[in-house]
């Protein structure tokens, strides 16, 4: 049932990454951009750090309701992959007990706050991830990376990756599925199964290979990537990355987000 | 063990990054200039295949957990080095945009840590010398099962060097090694178990596969260039670990105090203001974010400054807030 689970979530984040809105319409090579200045923004804070970090929210944000992708599957898909960045900096109260700040009579050990700001961290980080590839289909993903000077054999491997996981993990589930029907015992998969499980689906992927590089021949490939379809960054693009870039510069570099709340207090 | 962006500094991850790119561009250009064509498709497919094969879960004899293959390994002996690298590179890069598993800047430590390691050191260093070229089916399982505990060992204890230099968690080194060198064993016998299982089961039922991908892969034959880049890319770490211990001393200084010093106030208290320092120096940027004296509670930190902070914050927040909505809004509006 997991593999199911897994294989539908894989789905549906793909589905999304089909949508038309403003934020799906912007040149991946601008959002593979933004949102790696943003990651390494959000990472060069000092470990302590906590409510500084809080702007920076606004980048995810933006991208999630522009791109009309549900806050509460963003929501669910952080506490899934929350466990390891948890298990981590859970030791952190343990082994720091120094109160460092004072809040309200409260005092809280330095411990916490660095706590505090790995999960802060973790959220800001992954959700820009997942907004990424939610809002940009996984071709036009490897187009930009293509444009962007990563090297073509790697790209296509990863474009190879993604048409054919879909397939795989289909046949994968079917042959777990006709095993556990004719199966006596209970669900589990025994080691010696899963080698011969995996050695079959092996062999017939391997088939699967030779047929798609008949297919490619048959259909004239040349080494090339060819696209119906050329990027191109409009006006829009710049903006957003410019927009983007410099909004990231006020909150790191010149904290505007204390500036701002002081002249409102 | 995917590691995570929230545990490492923007040093210990660029650095990776530089690593894993090199690598990358590294076997990229080997491949294309000497690879057969009818690679290309297969090393992309078998991607495919080990992230399905991943999902495929198995029982572990005697422990009551289930596991999952990894499948670095598995490519490197099947693919050769090179092709084996990016196929498993690209299942790591696909995982990390699918699943989110890690993270962007993760991803290069990951490349690292789970491919590297399994494909130009594992491999070419302990699974060729004890397999030789035409293994009997015990010996082979029992380079696999070497090589794939070395792959594994490796990759944890980056981990642990990862998180460590990057400074924001607290664990002491020796202790977190010591929780994940002796895990990994296990999981590396596993992996190295499993992974005999499969070649071996593909060596009984279509030797000729075998055979015939060895050969296209014959290409990618492992030189030792790669060591001398993995030798450099290394360096650069250290380098920049090195940098992050000096430049950083929050990290480094707080274990240090908690293993030598802990019992002298007056030691204790130049450490305090170390950090203070050091935090201050951090925050100069930002106008009126002032440290309190810094003599009770050792390392002072404004609250007052921290409520401005928060209060910016949420009015930027806000802000964006409208933004996006109007945003989302010109759409709806263009959509009809």
């Amino acid at each position: 049932m997991e593999m199911e689970r897994g294989y539908y979530a894989l789905g549906y984040l793909d589905s999304l990454a089909y949508n038309d809105t403003l934020a799906h319409r912007l040149d991946p090579r601008a959002k593979i951009i933004a949102t790696l200045l943003f990651v390494i923004a959000v990472v060069s804070y000092p470990k302590h750090e906590v409510s500084a970090l809080l702007p920076l929210a606004f980048y995810p944000m933006m991208l999630m309701m522009v791109g009309e992708v549900p806050a509460r599957y963003v929501a669910r898909k952080l506490l899934v992959l929350c466990p390891f960045a948890l298990m981590i900096g859970i030791f952190n109260p343990l082994l720091d007990r120094q109160p460092m700040i004072e809040a309200m009579g409260i005092a809280i050990s330095g411990g916490w706050l660095s706590f505090a700001s790995i999960m802060l961290k973790f959220a800001l980080t992954t959700s820009a991830a997942l907004l990424l590839i939610a809002t940009t289909p996984f071709p036009a993903i490897c187009e930009a990376l293509d444009r962007l000077f990563v090297p073509r054999l790697f790209v296509m491997q990863l474009m190879f990756v993604y048409r054919y996981i879909f397939v795989l993990i289909e046949e994968a589930m079917r042959m777990v599925r006709a095993r556990r029907l004719r199966g006596f015992r209970g669900e589990g998969l025994a080691m010696s199964e899963f080698t011969s499980l995996a050695g079959v689906l092996f062999i017939r992927t391997y088939e699967r290979a030779e047929r798609v590089y008949q297919a490619m021949l048959a259909r004239n490939y040349s080494g090339a990537m060819s696209t119906l379809r050329e990027l191109s960054m409009s006006a829009s693009d710049w903006a957003f990355l410019a927009i983007t870039t410099a909004a990231l510069v006020l909150i790191r570099a010149y904290g505007i987000a204390a500036v701002i709340g002081r002249a409102a207090l | 063990m995917h590691m995570s962006d929230a545990l490492l500094s923007p040093e210990v991850g660029a650095s990776l990054w530089a690593g894993a790119a090199g690598a990358i561009a590294l076997s990229s250009r080997r491949l294309a200039r000497q690879m057969d064509e009818r690679m290309l498709p297969l090393m992309g497919v078998m991607g495919a295949f080990v992230f399905a094969a991943q999902m495929v879960n198995f029982a572990i004899p005697g422990t009551g957990s289930s596991g999952h293959l990894g499948g670095g390994l598995l490519l490197a002996v099947l693919l050769g080095p090179y092709a084996g690298f990016l196929a498993i590179a690209a299942v790591l890069m696909v995982q990390a945009l699918f699943f989110a598993d890690g993270g962007l800047l993760a991803l290069g430590a990951n490349v690292w840590n789970l491919g590297v390691y399994p494909c130009f050191i594992a491999y070419p260093l302990i699974y060729k010398p004890i397999a030789g070229s035409a293994p009997s089916g015990a010996r082979r399982a029992f380079a696999l099962i070497a090589a794939a505990i070395v792959g594994l060992q490796m990759g944890a204890f980056s981990v642990v060097m990862q998180t460590y230099l990057s400074g924001r968690s607290e664990l002491p080194l020796g202790s977190f090694a010591l929780v994940m060198q002796p895990v990994h064993l296990a999981i590396g016998l596993v992996e190295g178990i499993v992974t005999a299982g499969v070649i071996g089961f593909i060596i009984r039922e279509r030797p000729e596969i075998v055979a015939r991908m060895n050969g296209a892969a014959a290409a990618g034959a492992w030189s030792g260039r790669v060591i001398g880049a993995i030798a450099i890319a290394t360096l650069l770490i250290g380098g920049a670990g090195a940098w992050v211990a000096s430049e950083r001393p929050d990290g480094l200084e707080w274990s240090i105090e908690k293993v030598a010093g802990s019992g002298e106030i007056g030691s204790h208290d130049s450490i305090a203001h170390r950090i203070a320092s050091a935090l201050q120096g951090a925050l100069s940027f930002m106008p009126d974010y002032s440290l309190k004296g810094s003599t009770k509670q050792g390392r002072g930190f404004d609250a007052g400054a921290s409520m401005a902070g928060i209060l910016g914050s949420l009015i930027l927040l806000v802000a964006a807030f409208c933004l996006g909505l109007a945003l989302r809004r010109r759409k709806g509006k263009a959509g009809r």
